[in-house]
Formats: C-alpha cells, structure tokens, sequence
C-alpha cells in the first residue's frame, strides 16, 4: 500500500531537483562564499542568484532585500525585536490570535517581561480578522503590526496589502508572516506597503534550517543575530550555502508551479471537501472558503477526537494533521479554532488535509474511500453521538 | 504521532467491550466534550457476592483514551468491589505497557471513571470534574484549586515542592510554567496581606508607644525600608516571590517585652535558616551584629555584586519582620558592604 501524504503545510517534500542543485554545494563548491579567493568567488555569486530566485518569487524591487534566515522562526522573532528596537518612542505591538506560536510565543514573552503591550486581534467564525478590532489598536504608540498572510490550519488568507496600507498611516512596521502563502498565492512585494516578510524553505519544496527575512530598503533594520558582516551585517553567521540553494531553487520551481497549486492541486482540494461533505454528517469546514489557500482543507467532525481519526488514517496509509504541526504535541485545542469560536462538539475533531504538487487524484479518491467510515466508527462508541444523532436529524447537514 | 505501545494499538484498533450495557448497575461518567476526552464505564455488578460480572464502555478521545477505557473493563470483570477499588491508573498504564507521559491523563480518566461508578453502586457520590481551564496537569489530573491550596497550605515556594506535594508537573512537564504562574501569584497575594498586617501592626504598636510630647524616636525617624508591592513592578519579581527569603507565616502581633538575648537568637536562627539556600546559590550572609533595631549583616560569596542583592536583603529584612514581630532593618556592612 502506498502512502498518502496530506500534511504539506507541515512540511513538504525537497523537490528532487532542488535536492541535486544543493549537493555540489556540499563537494566540489564548498568555499566559503564570504572568501575573497575563487574558492568562495563562484559559491559567493551562487548564494548572490538564489537571492533573486527569492526576489522573482516574492516580486521585491531589491535583491539585498532578503536576508537569509534558519527558517520561518527566526525571521519571525528578527522582524518584531528588529522594530522594538529600531522605534525605542514606540513600545506596542498588534498581531492576532491565530497566528504562528513563532509570533505568539515571541509577543507573550515581550509582553509578560514588560517590554512591549500587545494587542492581539480577534477573528471571525470564518478566520477573517476584526478589522474593527485592528483599526482600533492601530495607534503611534505601535512600533510593529504583524499579521500572517495566510493561516496554516485553516488557510484563511488575510487581505495583507489593505492591512499593511492600514498600519503604515499610523507609521507603524508592518511584518507579515508569509510561511504558508509564499509559493501557493501570488505575492508582489514591490510598492506595497509591507516592510517585512518571512518565509521558510520547507514549506514550498525546499530544504529545512532555511528561510528568509524580506526587509524593504529604507527599513531601520537591527539584527537578531550579530556576528561576521554575512548578509550585509544583518544576520551573523556563515552562510547555509547548500540551504540557499536549495532555497533559491524552491523558489525559482514554486513560481513556475504556483499555477498548478491554484489550479489541479485547489481542483483536488475541493473534490475532496465536497465528497467528505456529501458522505458524513455533522461535519464542518474550518476557514473562510472563499478565501483560501488552494491546498488546505480543514474539517471537523463533531464527537469524535482527532488524534483517534488520524490513528486509523495512519493505519490506512493517509497522513494527515490535527492541526498545527507545532502544536500536535499539545494536547489544548487549536488556539485557531478557539479563537474562530468553533463550536464545542467539533473543536477537538479538527482534521487538516494539505495538498502539494505531488498529490495525484487518486490520494483524494483513497481518503474519501477510508475516511467515512472511520468517523462513523468512532462515533459509534462515542457517548455522545447517540444524542447528538437525535438532535441532528432535523437540521439541514452544513455543505 | 505518539510513540504508543503494541497493546495500546491493539486496544484502540480492536477496542474491547465497547458499546452500551443495558444490564448496567453502577456507571461512572467522566470527562467533558469541552475537555477533548469523556468515558462512560457502566458495571454490572452481583449485589449479592459484589464481583463485577460485566462492563463497557463508551469513550470519547484520543487513542490512548479509548484503549484505557478499554484496558479498564479487562482489568474489573472478574473483580470483587473490594479488588477493582485498588485499581489505580498506573494499573491501567501497566496493563497497556505504559502510556507515554503526555498521555497519561487518560489512564487517570480510566481511575476516575471506574471510582465514580464504585461509589454510584454504593450510593455515594463521588464527582471528579474539573473546571474548564482549570486542568493544570493533565498527565496527573490536578487543577489549580488544588494547587492553590498546597502552595497555601505549605507555604510552597518552587515549583518542585508543589510537584513534591500534588504530583502537578512530574509528567510530560508542559504545565511547568503554567504552575511557576500560579505559585507567583499565589505568593504574592500572600505577600500582600502580609504587609497589609504589618503596616496594621506597626499602626498599633507606635499607638500602644505614643510617645511623650517633646520625646523623639529613632527608629521612626528613619526612612521606612523600602516594601515592594505587587503592583510595582521590580525585577525577577517571580524569583523574589517564590524565593525561601519569602516570610512563611503571617505576621505575628508586635513581640512585647522580648529580652536583647531572645531577640538576639530569633535573629540568629532566622539568618542562619535562610544561609542554606543562599549557599545553595554560592553566596552566603553572616551576622555581624544587632544595634537597636539595625541587623548589621555581611554578604560573601555570590551575593557580592549580585544584582538581586537588594531584594536578598529586603528578603531577609521581612523575614526577621515576620519572625519578631517589630520593625527592623538589615543594613549589609563590612568589607563587602554594598552601602544601603
């Protein structure tokens, strides 16, 4: 039996081709690319062209604008310490409630060390902001607004540019956390108002222990890692160089997919969310279904708990989350689905499925084979259901 | 995806007596939708001989969840009363070849609900629900009302004696800084009152003292210690709050009639109960001597240059307070004085 892998927010698989674009890297070009001899000439101009893979992707005006980072945390954590300490008049933050734990453990921490008051911003049953909420918050007293681009549980997109244009009349930073959108959705950072971006490799077929930080020219910009002069002295360290390839080309390969995401992959995507829909009862879908990254699918199945549905998926051969790859460890709810006041029944049912490129048709028609009637099992022994089954047989099933 | 067992597999993958027992005479029922996890353990019970003839279950949860629930009707049919209440959910665990630690929770999910239902066939009640939010250890099952009251209770100060007194914390750990919250706040509304009592004792004692007109008094004279309160924030507050220099009993009333000599030994007994822990951190403090109300101290070791020197001395200083019971003031002198 093959296995099925439906958890690519979590992580993807390294594109072969991005795999053998790294490995020279690794032999025959290993200088350093901060050395002035021809040993670190030809990996220095290497790391240089995966920059502007990164540019092309991200539709920035500067290639210097791209900082490279170990991942999507780190230019987190650098892009909000980087602005308390670049505006020391201005000591608040805005976020929301669903964003990454690498935001939000990072602006609880501030927060409880008395270095900077936050505003966390609530959101919709559909994931959407309370723009209401934001405006309100937004003040000059606020040094940085930071706000995902698209939510990796739900995939609920943010309407970032007007966000971003909201927080620059109050002359706040504006971050936003692109982990999940880079590669799916189109994003053209040039005369936008967003001042900085962060991005991971893995995510969009790349290498792990790589990302990236966009930091728009002219943005005061104080580092998080301080070393060498590596990345024009704005994050110390000797360069991952085989990462960087690996991330240039990742970029280079989502650009030239990102059709393909928006098109087959959200074509799978929807197959998969009608059918689950149509064949089990009490299930909801999780996120704003008109906005939405093509790829992601969160449902939830009331009365049953979603680590038992994945047990039984694993078994089948489907690999699926709960959630947040972070988080799984935790045995709280999603704060996402908390914070979306998903109701009580189906708040610990929550399945993610995230496609890729490397899915094919036939992973949907597997899931939508093996999944009905594991719920239905679980339900069954469920001491809930029985009643709930009573409750529900005179409403409409949500579809 | 947790690193389960074969047998927990088994008991999840091929759950046994599940379902509904319709000759049920004693159900236990624990958990909550709103939890993540709920059990329904019915027994059938012989009134007669009290051997638990049959049970089911009904579970709602996570994999470990439902094969506990499963391990607990194996473990009871064929049970006397007597027998099943010895279970306990390390049984459980036991007898699924162990849980991983962040799950052990629902092995004492299984404990509960086979207690609730013991205690419903005796007819007594016996509820173990916890308030929403209120979990703090899931892997033990303790809530925050529980270790409110130990740190109360103990004078608790570190999050290893709570877990020492409730178990709170000895498991997956994930709830550490969860308990390090509430024992700082429970320590500082302790503190609070405390100082609520002391200002109210030494209102009462300058009253009791009034002194004649034209007379001055030193002590009153002086500039009052600094006492940091709750609402301003100093630094390492947390550290400070759960610190052993924390007095550990309400202020008694204002010492009268205390003799040099018995104020002398309380004095003693105090700083040399508290160099213990200041060893500990590679520091220490000597008394050097007792002048009226001035305690004259010597700091050594790492509490030299320390920066939390002042909440050290501010530490002992409501110590000796709280132990004697009138207004002192710990000055640190010597070659190593940090000149308060």
């Amino acid at each position: 039996m093959t296995a099925i892998y439906l958890d690519n927010n979590a992580t993807t698989r390294t594109d072969p081709s991005v795999v053998e674009a790294m490995l020279p890297y690794f032999s025959e070009s290993f200088g350093n690319a901060s050395s002035a001899h021809s040993f670190g000439a030809s990996v220095g101009e290497a790391v240089k062209a995966a920059r502007q893979q990164l540019q092309a992707l991200l539709g920035a005006a500067h290639d210097h604008e791209i900082i490279y980072t170990s991942g999507g945390t780190e230019s987190d954590n650098a892009a909000i310490l980087s602005a308390l300490e670049a505006m020391p008049d201005r000591n608040e933050i805005v976020t929301s409630k669903v964003e990454h734990p690498a935001i939000l453990s990072l602006c609880e921490h501030l927060e409880k060390t008395g270095r900077a008051k936050v505003h966390f911003i609530g959101v919709d049953k559909l994931g959407q902001l309370d723009i209401e909420a934001y405006r309100a918050a937004l003040s000059d007293k606020v040094a940085i607004v930071s706000l995902m681009w698209a939510n990796n549980e739900t995939g609920t997109i943010f309407p970032i540019e007007g966000l971003a244009e909201l927080a620059k009349q109050h002359g706040a930073l504006f971050h936003t956390d692109a982990v999940q959108a880079a590669g799916k959705t189109s994003i053209v950072l040039k005369d936008s108002a967003i001042d900085m971006l962060s991005l991971s490799g893995h995510k969009l077929h790349g290498p792990k222990g790589i990302g990236a930080l966009y930091v728009k020219k002219g943005v005061r910009f104080k580092p998080l890692i301080r070393g060498g002069h590596q990345e024009r002295a704005r994050r110390g360290g000797t360069e991952n160089v085989p990462a960087i390839i690996g991330l240039g080309k990742a970029a280079e390969l989502a650009l030239a997919h990102m059709a393909e995401e928006q098109g087959r992959v959200k074509e799978m995507r929807d197959r998969l969310e009608k059918a689950v829909l149509q064949r089990v009862p009490n299930c909801l879908v999780n996120g704003d279904r008109n906005d939405r990254l093509p790829n992601t699918l969160n449902l939830a199945f009331e009365y049953v708990e979603s680590e038992a549905i994945l047990l039984h998926l694993n078994r089948a051969g489907v690999a699926a989350s709960s959630g947040s790859a972070c988080t799984s460890g935790s045995m709280e709810p999603s704060h996402v689905l908390k914070a979306m006041e998903v109701p009580e029944a189906a708040l610990h049912g929550a399945v993610r499925f995230s496609f890729s490129r490397d899915n094919q048709a036939s992973d949907v028609d597997r899931v939508i084979e093996t999944l009905p009637p594991i719920v239905e099992k679980l339900r069954e022994m469920s001491p809930f259901w029985a009643d709930a089954e009573k409750k529900t047989n005179d409403k409409p099933v949500f579809a | 995806m947790w690193d389960y067992s074969e047998k927990v597999k088994e008991h999840f993958f091929n759950p046994k007596n599940a379902g509904v027992l319709s000759t049920a005479n004693a159900v236990g029922e624990v958990g909550a939708l709103a939890c993540g996890d709920a059990l329904k353990l019915m027994l059938h019970i012989d009134p007669v001989t009290e051997i638990i003839l049959d049970a089911r279950f009904q579970a709602y949860g996570c994999g470990s969840a439902i094969a506990s629930s499963s391990a607990v009707t194996e473990l009871v049919i064929g049970k006397t009363l007597a027998q099943a209440s010895a279970i306990g959910s390390r049984d459980i665990a036991n007898h699924l070849g162990g849980l991983p630690v962040e799950k052990m929770h629902c092995a004492v999910m299984g404990y509960e609900a086979l207690q609730s239902a013991l205690a419903a066939f005796r007819g007594e009640a016996r509820r173990f629900e916890h308030e929403e939010g209120a979990l703090v250890c899931r892997c033990h099952g303790v809530d925050e009302r529980v270790i409110e009251g130990a740190i109360r209770e103990h004078q608790l100060t570190s999050v290893e004696q709570v877990t020492a007194r409730t178990m709170a914390g000895s498991g997956c750990t994930t709830c550490y800084e969860r308990i390090e919250d509430i024992l700082v706040r429970v320590t500082a509304e302790a503190l609070r009152i405390q100082e609520a009592a002391q200002i109210a004792a030494e209102a009462a004692a300058a009253q009791a003292k009034e002194p004649a007109p034209g007379t001055v008094t030193l002590l009153a004279a002086r500039p009052r210690p600094a006492q940091p309160r709750a609402e301003t924030p100093r630094p390492a507050s947390a550290v400070a709050a759960s610190s052993p220099l924390t007095p550990s009993s309400p202020l008694p009333p204002p010492s009268a009639g205390m003799t040099n000599l018995k104020k002398i030994r309380l004095i003693e007994e105090t700083i040399e109960d508290l160099r213990v822990y200041l060893r500990k951190d590679g520091g220490d403090c000597e008394l050097i001597d007792v002048d009226g109300s001035n305690v004259l101290v010597s700091l050594t070791g790492a509490c030299v240059g320390c920066q939390m020197a002042s909440v050290t001395v501010s530490g002992i200083q409501e110590r000796l307070i709280a132990k004697l019971g009138i207004p002192m003031r710990v000055i640190p002198v010597g070659r190593n004085a940090h000149g308060l």
